[in-house]
């Protein structure tokens, strides 16, 4: 099950600013564990982040992104109070969605 | 670093990018810098957060009440402030015994199992995420731990001893490589923990998420590491050595400023 | 006056007996604190005599220092052919770049890295090298291959403690770290002029 993101917004002069740090292992499939045996791959996909359900920005992942990846982002508009929310998906279909308030 | 990055969208700030530093210099400030912005410590903080207020254990029931020697339940300030003695046990505690300790009274999670147990596994993993919790709440305050008591002077006192005791395979002490200033093991800067600032810099910025493993490491494990690679025994859990070399460095460092959770590479 | 010259000595055996008493504690807490895992026993945990006299922030007395080193150096095991640097500096390299062995995770006691990076610098290309020990960059070729300058450098691989009592250098050959044909390597590594060592 997919730990809860934390995700930060932050409104100031019609530009709003998004921090979001997502919980995941992010592995490549090219790692072996101490037996030798390669680690499968699970990684996040896709990502995207809404505001007010409107879609402000879509990004493909990779294998090549750290573990527990943070992503920083800059859109125009977005007021105080508004709804900001953040999907993301990975490989194995696991999801996980969260919303913060604008600041 | 085990993973190469690489940025997905032109538009996108992405931390998580290794930026390009020159590397004769060795020095790892700026990359520090950035990793200082989402810090991944904030997710075991959060996590931290929902077991002190989630009811746990055979008695079912939350940390709230726990007592980190500002009184039951107060958890801003407190880690400044510890180790510290407590009256309740007539003990010297740091963090993580005193956390343990309010595991077993309060929810009836026996310290056994952390003490036995291994770290980022299980119940000690709980705990640590219960350490990022606690800390991030003293982020940027003053280390102030009180030295006044009998007990802590003692603590103290075993603690500098502990910290020249040449001991194990290779004959190191701690003060083998953290009494000198300005020093390397390999790439690694290594604070100079016989000076105030020094053992600041050591005890104020642990616990801290390590990115080259993506790991959280408290204190506790610090130095566990600290000894595995010095070759001694391995230390127990909790262990009075590792209360009097947390005495030592914290009362050594009082009046810096604490950077909680930190950072390393 | 008279009471002063009382009171001075008798404040200065409790002093004394206070240091001893602590001491005490912190021998009995260097062994309680800890427990075996596979490799690494308790055993490590009680001092021999360098280590004990050199626990402090301040080395032992002249006497004291020589008294140790002698001893010490009569543990150096000399190589019996006389052959000190005709091992292979590949090899010796390996070793100087490993810091992996002896810790409780490792399984056996042999085949050590010798750790010579976490403190020195070597080949002058080795950018990640450890600054606790001297610079070794060009250490043959700096220094020659006397068979002073030669036997000196197998005796402080062997045993650093014959030197200097309370050396931060481990003793590789008296403590088993190393095996007499690992520190061949090791010495091949600093005296061989095709060595990257004394490029």
């Amino acid at each position: 099950m997919a730990s809860p993101m934390r995700i930060r917004a932050a409104a100031k002069d019609g530009v709003t600013e998004v921090r979001v740090l997502m919980a995941h292992v992010m592995e490549t499939g090219q790692r072996k564990d101490s037996s030798g045996a390669l680690i499968p791959a699970h990684f996040i996909t896709e990502l995207s982040a809404r505001h007010n359900d409107k879609l402000v920005l879509s990004a493909q992942f990779g294998p090549s992104v750290s573990t527990n990846p943070y992503l920083a982002f800059k859109f125009n508009g977005g007021a105080k109070g508004d709804k900001l929310a953040v999907t993301w998906v990975d490989n194995k279909g696991d999801t996980r969605s969260d919303e913060v308030q604008i600041a | 670093m085990r993973k190469q990055f690489k940025a997905v969208a032109l538009s996108l700030a992405l931390a998580f990018a290794a930026p390009a530093f020159a590397q004769d210099e060795l020095n790892f400030d700026a990359y520090r810098e950035m990793l200082a912005d989402g810090n991944p410590a904030e997710l075991y903080e959060m996590e931290g957060e929902e077991l002190w207020r989630t009811a746990r254990g055979p008695k079912n029931a939350t940390l709230e009440q726990c007592d980190l020697g500002l009184g039951a339940g107060v958890v801003p300030g407190a880690a400044a402030q510890l180790p510290r003695h407590f009256a309740d046990t007539d003990r010297v505690q740091d963090l993580e015994s005193r956390l343990m300790y309010c595991m077993e009274t309060l929810q009836g999670i026996p310290s056994e199992q952390i003490i036995k147990g291994k770290f980022l596994k299980d119940e000690r993993a709980k705990l640590a995420a219960l350490v990022a919790y606690v800390v991030t709440h003293s982020n940027g305050e003053k280390i102030a731990i009180d030295l006044s008591h009998p007990k802590m002077k003692e603590m103290y006192a075993l603690g500098e001893k502990a910290f020249y005791y040449r001991t194990g395979a290779m004959d190191f002490a701690c003060s083998s490589c953290h009494s000198q200033d300005g020093k390397r093991i390999r790439a690694t800067q290594l604070p100079n923990i016989t000076k105030p600032e020094g053992a600041a810099a050591g005890w104020g910025s642990w616990p801290a998420y390590r990115v080259s493993n993506s790991q959280f490491w408290t204190m506790q494990h610090r130095l566990w590491d600290c000894f595995r690679q010095q070759r001694t025994a391995e230390p127990i859990f909790a262990s009075d050595v590792t209360i009097a070399l947390s005495v030592f460095m914290a009362g050594k460092g009082n009046g810096a400023e604490a950077v909680w959770p930190g950072v390393k590479r | 006056m008279k009471k002063l010259f009382i009171v001075a000595p008798l404040a200065l055996c409790a002093s004394v007996a206070m240091a001893d008493e602590l001491q005490a504690k912190v021998e009995d807490m260097m062994l309680k604190s800890f427990q075996a895992n596979g490799i690494a026993t308790l055993e490590r945990q009680k001092q021999d005599e360098v280590q004990k006299a050199c626990s402090s922030p301040t080395p032992p007395d002249a006497d004291t220092m020589k008294r140790l080193e002698a001893a010490e150096m009569a543990t150096i095991k000399w190589p019996a052919d006389g052959h000190y640097i005709d091992g292979d500096w590949k090899e010796g390299q390996k070793i100087a770049l490993s810091g992996r062995g002896l810790t409780w995770t490792d399984k056996t006691p042999d085949n050590n890295g010798g750790g010579c990076y976490n403190c020195h610098a070597m080949d002058p290309k080795e950018v990640s090298a450890g600054t606790i020990g001297v610079s070794l960059e060009g250490y043959g070729k700096t220094r020659g291959n006397s068979e002073e300058v030669i036997k000196y450098t197998w005796g402080k691989l062997w045993n650093s403690k014959a030197y200097n009592a309370c050396s931060d250098m481990p003793r590789n050959g008296f403590g088993g770290i190393l095996t007499e044909v690992q520190i061949r390597h090791v010495m091949a590594y600093l005296f061989d002029p095709a060595s990257p060592v004394n490029q």
